[in-house]
């Protein structure tokens, strides 16, 4: 299977099945699309007519580009069939009790009171709660005892607003370290974060310990102040602001990320993006919000049309800003082309369920954070483990050939089916499809890909 | 002339052959998450020539 698309001014052709990516010229564009369906004189032919009037390309330009199309089919770099679906389950079969992963539930409460908040502002439907150390440390226990081989571990401090129990958080870091070594393990640590609680102590511990740091913020003030407010209504942007200034300066170097939402309030979310630059961050995420289509922040249609253009433009902008010396990163335009995951990793599907839980304050688990509060969902607790082996099987067969719909996806290789939680509410299962969010994600790959080949072609990357 | 240029990139069918060691960082779609979806992870086997 193929792909071909015009953007930014190149004509793009991405061989799905070997992962190769291709910049084209207008002859090799066309023909390249009736390639497969037609035979050399046919193909010849067609080229021929249709370049007539083209005296810059003559009949021998066709005939070396029909040559240099079969060859790279010959070196399987185009048109490369799949043959991967016997492979579709091995991975989380090879690595079945395998957990390298937790979301730690560690407050479930925030002191913010934002609208759209998929966790019912951090209580996810339920009850507010904190995560005592001694459930903390259990759930690092269970990570530990069944990581296997695998050495990274990954623990995100989540909520709700996890600053809000940042003492357990200090010493549930401090109990990870202190077992690390001697179990052969690397922890590496993440906590999301609205901002509210950062002050210099959690500027110091989160730039010594955490890995990454997920900063919720939506852009523009009045975007921002539209959903992120507090108990009273009162918008928080000008009190995280200077926080994440702060932090960002002090991290030196160190991940981190600007995380915002748009909503129906702001489908132009490159002015938001923008915001961002200005304000001095280069480390950026801007993300749709997901939520019941009758939801009054959910993107319409029209919405929809506009932030297509918005991922062109963002594109646009990120190559104008890389020219002069400027560039920054988007975290969803990110993309390996030569060291990202190999197959197995591509084909296997989210890994919520099998090596990602979520962890709640009580110590439940669940296949990831947004299954949290669906008790069907849970699949036991970090003291018992998983008792709920049928659905964790759910989970474990959810892959990319496990959905009718990515069959016949060129980007099925880049996102591998999705997020389960996503096509869970969208269509009531776990392997069906959330459409809106691939519509967004095929565009954002596009974006991607032709922002490297920019780079490449001018000498960028 | 050329018509082609191919940009170097990692070949799928290739790593089939030695990949899948389950090194790599968890993937995670979700919106609330920053999205880490596969196409902006990297490959963490060290030991494989990719």
């Amino acid at each position: 299977m193929i792909h071909q698309y015009k953007l930014g001014g190149y004509n793009i052709v991405l061989d799905v099945c070997s992962g190769s990516v291709h910049a084209v010229d207008e002859v090799a564009y066309d023909m390249i699309a009736m390639f497969e369906a037609n035979d050399r004189d046919t193909v010849i032919a067609a080229m021929r007519e249709k370049y007539a009037d083209r005296a810059d390309i003559s009949d021998a330009d066709i005939e070396e580009c029909y040559e240099q199309v079969l060859a790279l089919r010959e070196s399987g770099k185009l048109f490369a069939p799949d043959t991967f679906e016997p492979m579709a389950g091995t991975l989380k079969a090879k690595t079945a009790g395998v957990v390298k992963a937790l979301c730690l539930h560690v407050a479930h409460t925030c002191n913010l009171n934002c609208a759209y908040c998929f966790a019912s502002q951090g209580k996810y439907h339920g009850d507010r709660a904190i995560m005592s150390f001694e459930v903390g440390k259990a759930a690092l226990d269970f990570l530990v005892e069944h990581s296997g081989t695998r050495r990274n571990l990954e623990v995100d401090f989540f909520g709700g607003e996890p600053l809000m129990n940042f003492n357990v958080v200090k010493e549930l870091v401090a109990y990870a370290r202190s077992i690390e070594k001697e179990h052969g393990k690397n922890f590496r640590f993440t906590l999301t974060t609205n901002g509210m609680l950062i002050d210099d102590d959690v500027i110091d511990f989160a730039n010594r310990e955490m890995s990454n740091v997920v900063l919720s913020l939506d852009g523009r003030k009045e975007i921002h102040d539209r959903f992120r407010v507090d108990y009273a209504g009162n918008g928080s942007y000008d009190r995280i602001v200077p926080k994440f200034q702060k932090l960002v300066e002090a991290r030196d170097g160190k991940n981190y990320y600007m995380r915002g939402t748009f909503t129906h309030a702001n489908p132009d979310f490159l002015k938001d993006i923008q915001q961002m630059l200005d304000l001095g961050f280069d480390e950026l995420s801007m993300e749709p919000v997901v939520c019941a289509p009758g939801d009054a922040s959910a993107l319409t249609e029209a919405d929809k049309v506009i932030v297509m253009e918005q991922y062109e433009k963002l594109a646009e902008l990120m190559l104008e800003r890389s020219r002069a010396g400027k560039p920054f990163t988007f975290y969803h335009y990110m993309i390996d082309l030569k060291g990202g995951p190999c197959i197995y990793k591509r084909i296997s599907g989210c890994g919520s369920g099998t090596e990602y839980m979520a962890v709640t304050p009580w110590g439940d688990l669940y296949p990831c954070h947004q299954f949290v509060g669906d008790e069907k969902f849970k699949l036991g607790s970090v003291f018992d483990g998983v008792t709920n082996t049928a659905m964790q099987d759910e989970f474990a067969s959810c892959n990319v050939y496990a959905r009718p719909e990515c069959r016949d996806c060129w980007a099925r290789l880049y996102c591998s089916g999705g997020c389960a939680a996503n096509a869970y509410h969208a269509t009531g299962s776990v392997k069906g499809i959330y459409k809106d969010g691939c519509d967004l994600f095929r565009k954002r790959m596009e974006c991607a890909i032709m922002v490297q080949i920019a780079k490449i072609f001018e000498g960028l990357a | 002339m050329e018509h082609i240029k191919t940009i170097e990139t990692r070949n799928l069918c290739d790593s089939a052959k030695n990949g899948g060691c389950g090194e790599c960082q968890t993937s995670c779609q979700s919106a609330c998450k920053t999205s880490c979806g596969i196409a902006n992870q990297q490959c963490e086997n060290t030991k494989e020539s990719k």
